[in-house]
């Protein structure tokens, strides 16, 4: 494994990182509204967040660059009141993971969410728990594992994104070559099969650990087992 | 302390409707499945709205739809006991019982950990999951996790009716002993008459869309 190598894994993580921590609040949001609440525009919305899963990844690519680019609306908007920009820089290489792995933690939560039993909830507004200390005491503990399902699934998928990455913020070493990109700019040039291996063993480790770590969340049930409660 | 309880909502094709006049003791809504009488419990703990009427409590307003009071369920100190325990599954059967003495105002809590646990027999209960209970055990536990949340009444929702014969008959005497040794008002559901006749000191019958008073 070479220096830069390492730099290329370390800048997937980071990119795969922020995208999830990032995302987390917005996929929890989302999945909460489709959960539970009842309001005009549900299936708009439920359809419009599982759109990056079936758009070709470079149309995505290319809508990042019309809304998030230096001269897009919102990428502007952010430039001036954020300070921060996307396009050519990791920050949008994040953006690109975000957005593609958004369908996936919202599925994730909000099957979380829909098995966590409302008449619980009610047990405890009776017992003089307040809507949102029952929301804290009672609905995310019970959600917690899905949750972190869903965050773990969004890194794995964050990991491997390509199409909309390459579109948006081009392939650009140390800011944007994150591991699928750099698989895609070695076997363009003869001669570097090692490299390719190495990188695609550890593109394979990260996807499987991240899979098997999402799915032992979502199983593990927790609070003691056998028996029932009445 | 009493119930005064005139209201009315309709779910779905049903009209529930409801008045009752009681003065402590325990006062039983007796009737098929189907005629509301679940309905009636939620709407006195706050977990339904009525379409419109009124519920006192021991002189405490808690809905009055032409005066637009409706207290949340956090502020209405109503003991729920479930039909189906409702345990919380993430907490031990200890936590499960602070759950509401902890949010408690301690002025109004009238009851500790430890007499909870010997009036219902608890103690060796305390470290336990709720999955790992007995339906008998889950359901002594629900009603002192609602003792000790330190509630002005209770509400039962037929809570003998996941029981076996010999735990019905436990359950049973433990609810007597809250109507004659802690002299608790309770609004007690039911759908079974031998049930009704040992424990209610009042019976008020509830039919599928009409609803009629007996002594």
């Amino acid at each position: 494994m070479t220096a830069e190598e390492w730099d290329i894994i370390l800048l997937s993580l980071k990119v795969s990182g922020v995208a999830v921590l990032a995302t987390l609040p917005v996929a929890f949001a989302i999945a909460w509204l489709l959960a539970r609440a009842r309001f005009p525009g549900k299936l708009l919305l439920d359809a419009f967040v599982h759109l990056p899963l079936v758009l070709p990844p470079v149309v995505m690519g290319w809508l990042l660059l019309i809304a998030f680019g230096n001269n897009g609306p919102i990428g502007r908007w952010f430039a001036e009141w954020v300070g921060v920009t996307f396009m050519f820089r990791w920050t949008g290489a994040a953006l690109a993971a975000a957005i593609m792995a958004l369908p996936l933690m919202v599925r994730a939560m909000r099957l979380s969410i829909e098995a966590v039993d409302p008449r619980l909830e009610a047990a405890a507004r009776t017992l003089g728990a307040s809507p949102l200390r029952t929301f804290f005491t009672i609905t995310l503990p019970l959600a917690r594992p899905g949750l972190l399902a869903g965050a773990v699934l969004g890194f794995a998928r964050s990991i491997g994104e390509f199409g909309a990455t390459i579109t948006f913020v081009s392939n650009i070493p140390g800011e944007t070559r994150t591991i699928p990109l750099a698989i895609y700019g070695a076997l363009q040039i003869p001669g570097n099969e090692a490299a390719v291996t190495r990188l695609a063993i550890i593109a394979v480790l990260l996807s499987l650990g991240a899979l098997l770590v999402s799915e032992w969340l979502a199983r593990r049930s927790g609070f003691g087992k056998g028996g029932h409660v009445l | 302390m009493s119930f005064e309880i005139d209201i009315a909502r309709q779910l779905g094709a049903t009209d529930i409707s409801l008045v009752l006049s009681s003065e402590g003791g325990v006062t039983a809504l007796f009737g098929p499945s189907g005629a509301g009488k679940t309905s009636v419990l939620n709407m006195v703990a706050g977990l339904l709205r009525p379409d419109r009427g009124q519920i006192i409590v021991g002189g405490e307003c808690l809905f009055d739809s032409a005066a637009g009071i409706d207290l949340p369920p956090e502020r209405r100190r109503a003991g729920y006991v479930f039909q189906d325990g409702r345990l919380f599954p993430h907490k031990r059967v200890r936590d499960n019982l602070l759950y509401g003495w902890r949010l408690a105002d301690p002025a109004s809590r009238w009851m500790t950990l430890n007499e909870a646990v010997d009036f219902l027999g608890i103690g060796h209960l305390l470290a336990r999951w709720p999955r790992t209970l007995s339906g008998g055990e889950a359901q002594r536990v629900a009603i002192g996790r609602a003792l000790l949340a330190g509630p002005r009444f209770l509400l039962m929702d037929e809570p003998l009716s996941s029981l076996d014969a010999g735990r019905r008959d436990e359950i049973m005497s433990v609810i007597e002993r809250i109507r004659d040794e802690l002299r608790l008002p309770i609004l007690y559901v039911s759908h079974d008459r031998g049930e009704v006749e040992r424990l209610a000191s009042r019976v008020v019958e509830l039919t599928a869309s009409e609803q009629r008073e007996a002594e």
